[in-house]
């Protein structure tokens, strides 16, 4: 849809890359553009709008709908200005009698068949068909419409053929045929900017159709992701918004951050007053350039569910019903409780899990309350379940856990290899990125035990898929290795200059032993020795290489091992420090990257600085005056055991809901239980609430001011665009509670605590909401020495000096199959859904996934007499549950998959309390289980449900 | 992994570094364990892991012991 409110420019076509200047005339208007321009975007390059209809610079021209035609000097006839570029000297003419009457008469045809009804179109006031009828003076439909694509019947009252009824299948828009030009905008955006191919124009002529896949599919029964993509470019009311149908279009619009995964989309929340409108992806977004997924775009309806807890609550024991009281009485409450366990048990026995899915400045804040009023370093976040192995292997390594490259490289590389990670349902605009590289003829390798969309969907084929059994990464890795040092495929002369070439010379010798080649392993992994062999001259041999990996990689007992392995690959080859290539972590959590710089860690301050460092305590304890503990803290798993064992009582747990999200449910939840104060601040009562003393309601990303920053260390900003719902935006009920336990904090707004961050840590130096206003985003390390921050790391050097091989030897997860447990069970995420589902639960969404399924193969189906659909007995050494089979060859026999999206499935009940050894990081990824046929749910599910049933009680106001 | 005696999830942690650690020359092993329990390890857990080497060690790789004479003893419970 055309934007109306900031005017974001549409300039027709999309930029050319050409450092080539061409110099043309339009209209008596000397333009210079980049070689390749279409004449119509160097027209718009100085104000010059040309009518259009099937143009713009999302999608390549087009040049069907012959509105844009203008006269060349010299050339015949009128060709269309987005088809036919530029070129020197040329003069143009965009605006005279015979053009006006050329355009009129097409216009006039479009009209023609189309309704006339403008007055309750959903698309009155931003619809680029009566934009043009008015532009190019059309006064006069000179055609009668008899036969039409939008009359429901035709003039003698007989049912028109043509007439296609509107497809409101999908929840978030509506398809209405009759209202269509057949300008492709929508089927060339779902190609070029999505990659997923669901459109596509059937029939010919004047039977041409937009159509979603099959003629019987509709919208929903499609391949559609509902991107957005299609809605975004159409010009009329065809393919729109629901919510726009039924509000009306918005007035004003807020540029802010989608607050799902790391991708970190800019989106405008479009506003009518403070109801929001509908979230359009910002074309200026450095992360997202235009692009949305299912989740950022559509799955905002959370934030105003019926679910969400607006007030404040207390309980004495967890069995008791939740009582509402004021915010003062709510505060009271946990302040003595907290302080009554810190007499009784010492200061190290409370602490905090900081928030991956708040801000910059409210993780922030909330390390400080456990450093600066608890006086302890008990604090994690959920980067501990993530990508803390990213955060050891590459700080080991290169110096740094960052993430080497910007989204943008992907466009300059030549081989990519994802390794455990799923983009296309994970972090999706990504993979519309990656996979429009790949259309244009970059290779793929695929490591993951699952046939995951990336490997095989339209126009997409990974050259290779290494389909390895879940637990043996590092192997895999390392014979990758072995190949490049034993085939002398290394880059030696960027080890040379960039590593220490002795520890090289080690690595090389270790990694060459006999027992690290692709043919020693693959009886352990799997993998054809040849498909090994192959990968690894590709990625070494085919020029630009980048490595992107997930959870796959780090959440296993060796996690930090094999991220150390990716490293050494990359420095192996020298992909590292230019566009293109790199090591790059695709975080899951909108702000997991910022909670993690912020001092989330129990072992770091702030901006990654080891608490045992006096001068870097000094800094805090000079500013907070306070005296900072020099010991490290307990991570969640710690906290958790320590719990258990009675010497940790009290949590202050914002944003996150371990008791789902947390491996060994059971453990947890003895754990939670046997605290005397849990205080959980959230949007909704979740899971962990059941375990809660005092609820603190949340704000939702819409509703406060702050900063997240991406999986690129970009810092982009979330603005407020309707007041807390709750009545306070988080770091507002942080600030309270560390008031109430004593706290002199007097922060009036979050841009001062970004300011307390750049006077700290040196990698945020230059940050702060003036110049995030000013440039929009910035990528850290930003300061006096790079002013406008670092899209690529290591381009000199590495950040530590030289880079660092380190030996990858494999060792075998101790959770491993045997005749009670035979299947590995590997879990993983789905599109529609995020993490444990709280905010995409409580949407529209569940159409898409109302519930974890368990993806089994046929060959180990039929063994057990498994059918497709039906309910099945899923166990662990750990526990069971039960939940529905999908029979399906995308894993291979042994291995079976499922999502954890939903708590009544309790996927964590399953997972074992194994974990990363440098970090503690759980193995999520691998689990023995047994699979057999069920009637229902479990014993621990129905338990559960009915104590989760229980605990959400809410007294009845007095 | 089993949780026979009360430390048994300590000592498995431990060893499991000490796996890790055991690719590296001796030496840098040695550094590279007690190191990483200093760092990473907060003070009741150390505690714990002295409970269990002041006992003798048992069930802890070698390389562990080796390192024990450099982790650091936490202080008292504050």
């Amino acid at each position: 849809m055309k934007d109306f409110i900031i005017p974001d420019r549409d300039f027709g076509t999309p930029a050319a890359k050409s450092k080539q200047m061409v110099t043309l005339n339009i209209d008596g208007f000397d333009v210079t553009v980049p070689e390749g321009t279409s004449i119509m975007r160097a027209a718009a390059e100085i104000g010059i709008s040309v009518p259009k209809l099937c143009a713009t610079d999302s999608v390549d021209a087009f040049g069907s709908c012959r509105l844009c035609l203008v006269e060349i000097e010299g050339r015949n006839g009128t060709p269309a200005s987005c088809t036919t570029p530029v070129a020197p000297g040329l003069k143009v003419h965009t605006q005279n009698s015979k053009l006006k009457q050329l355009r009129r008469g097409v216009m006039e045809l479009y009209i023609s068949d189309h309704p006339l009804d403008c007055l309750t179109c959903s698309a009155n006031g931003d619809c680029e068909l009566q934009d043009m009828a008015g532009a190019v003076g059309l006064r006069d439909v000179r055609y009668e419409a008899i036969e039409t694509h939008f009359k429901p019947k035709n003039n003698s009252g007989i049912a028109n053929p043509n007439y296609i009824p509107r497809d409101d299948s999908n929840p978030y828009f509506s398809y209405d045929p009759q209202k269509c030009i057949v300008c492709s905008r929508c089927v060339r955006a779902c190609e070029e900017v999505q990659g997923t191919f669901a459109l596509t124009i059937e029939g010919r002529g004047f039977d041409s159709r937009v159509s979603f896949g099959m003629k019987s599919d509709n919208a929903l029964a499609s391949d559609c992701v509902s991107c957005g993509a299609c809605v975004q470019a159409c010009p009329t009311a065809t393919l729109q918004e629901k919510s726009v149908i039924e509000i009306g279009t918005p007035e004003r619009s807020v540029i802010t951050t989608c607050a799902y995964c790391g991708v970190g989309c800019s989106f405008k929340a479009e506003m009518r007053g403070d109801e929001l409108v509908r979230m359009v992806p910002y074309k200026h977004g450095k992360a997202n350039r235009g692009h949305s997924c299912v989740k950022g775009r559509f799955a905002y309806g959370y934030a105003s569910h019926k679910d969400r807890i607006l007030n404040p609550m207390i309980r004495d024991s967890i069995n008791d019903p939740w009582q509402e009281v004021s915010w003062a009485e709510a505060m009271e409450f946990a302040a003595n409780r907290m302080k009554g366990i810190i007499a009784k048990h010492g200061r190290h026995s409370v602490g905090v899990i900081t928030s991956s899915r708040c801000t910059n400045e409210e993780t922030y804040l909330v390390q400080k309350l456990t450093r600066g009023v608890f006086m302890n370093n008990n604090t994690d976040t959920c980067a501990r379940v993530c990508h803390s192995p990213t955060g050891y292997g590459l700080g080991q390594t290169f110096g740094t856990s960052a993430g080497t490259q910007d989204f943008d490289s992907v466009e300059e590389t030549d081989v990519v290899i994802v390794i455990g990670a799923n983009p296309t349902d994970g972090h999706p605009v990504f993979a519309s990125r990656l996979k429009k590289r790949l259309r244009k003829g970059a290779k793929l390798i695929v490591v993951d035990p699952r046939r995951t969309d990336m490997v095989d969907s339209p126009h997409i084929r990974a050259a290779h898929h290494l389909a390895l059994t879940p637990g043996t990464n590092v192997a895999v890795v390392t014979a990758l290795a072995h190949v490049i040092v034993t085939e002398g495929l290394f880059n030696e002369a960027f080890i040379r200059e960039r590593c220490d070439w002795d520890e090289f010379q080690d690595y090389a010798e270790s990694v060459s032993q006999p027992q690290h080649s692709p043919e020693a392993v693959q009886m352990l992994t799997g993998v054809k020795a040849e498909e090994v062999r192959a990968a690894a001259r590709l990625y070494a041999m085919g020029g630009n290489g980048a490595i992107y990996y997930g959870l796959g990689v780090t959440e296993h007992s060796q996690g930090s091992t094999t991220v150390i392995g990716i490293a050494n690959l990359a420095m192996l080859t020298g992909n590292i420090g230019r566009p293109g290539v790199g090591v790059n972590p695709l975080r899951g959590q909108n702000n997991v990257q910022g909670s993690c710089d912020m001092g989330s860690f129990p072992h770091e301050l702030p901006g990654y600085r080891h608490v045992k460092n006096d001068n870097v305590r000094e800094i805090f304890e000079s500013l907070w005056g306070v005296k900072i503990d020099n010991e490290p803290g307990l991570r969640i798993p710690n906290m958790l055991d320590a719990a258990v064992e009675g010497t940790f009582k009290g949590l202050y747990c914002q944003g996150e809901d371990i008791l789902q999200s947390d491996p060994d449910t059971k453990h947890v939840s003895a754990g939670l239980a046997a605290m005397d104060c849990v205080i959980v601040h959230d949007l909704f009562l979740n899971e962990t609430a059941n375990y809660a003393h005092v609820f603190f309601p949340g704000s939702t990303f819409l509703e406060k001011e702050g900063t997240f920053t991406n999986a690129e260390r970009r810092i982009n900003r979330v603005r407020k665009v309707m007041a807390p719902r709750n009545g306070y935006a988080d770091w507002e009920v942080t600030q309270m509670f560390a008031q109430a336990m004593g706290a002199n904090w007097a922060y009036t707004h979050p841009s001062q605590i970004m300011d307390e961050i750049a006077l700290t840590t040196p990698s945020f130096a230059g940050v702060n909401y003036a110049m995030l206003e000013e440039k929009g985003s910035v990528q850290w390390p930003c300061n006096e020495k790079v002013p406008d921050g670092t899209p690529l790391m290591h381009v000199e050097g590495f950040v530590r000096g030289k880079g660092k091989f380190i030996n990858t030897e494999y060792v075998a997860t101790d959770e491993r199959t045997g005749p009670r447990f035979p299947l590995l069970l590997t879990t993983g995420r789905i599109l529609s859904q995020y993490n444990v589902g709280a905010q995409t639960r409580r949407t529209e969404n569940v159409v898409w996934h109302d519930q974890d399924v368990l993806e089994i193969h046929p060959h180990d189906a039929d063994n057990r007499g498994i059918k497709d659909g039906a309910f099945v007995r899923l166990a662990s050494r750990s526990g069971e549950t039960t939940l529905r089979a999908k029979v399906s060859d995308r894993v291979n026999p042994g291995v079976v998959y499922t999502t954890f999206h939903h708590p009544d499935t309790q996927a964590n009940v399953i997972t074992t309390d194994y974990s990363d050894w440098a970090t503690n990081c759980p193995e999520y990824k691998v689990t023995a289980v047994q699979v057999s046929p069920s009637n229902g749910p479990s014993e621990w599910q129905e338990e559960y449900s009915a104590m989760a049933s229980r605990s959400r009680r809410i007294a009845a106001a007095e | 992994m089993s949780h026979d005696g009360p430390h048994a999830k300590l000592i498995y942690m431990a060893n499991q570094i000490a796996k890790f650690m055991e690719s590296k020359p001796h030496a840098e092993g040695v550094a590279g364990l007690s190191s990483h329990i200093n760092d990473f390890w907060e003070p009741r857990m150390r505690r714990h892991l002295f409970e269990v080497l002041d006992a003798g060690g048992q069930g802890l790789r070698p390389l562990v012991l080796d390192a024990a004479p450099s982790i650091r003893r936490p202080a008292e419970a504050a």
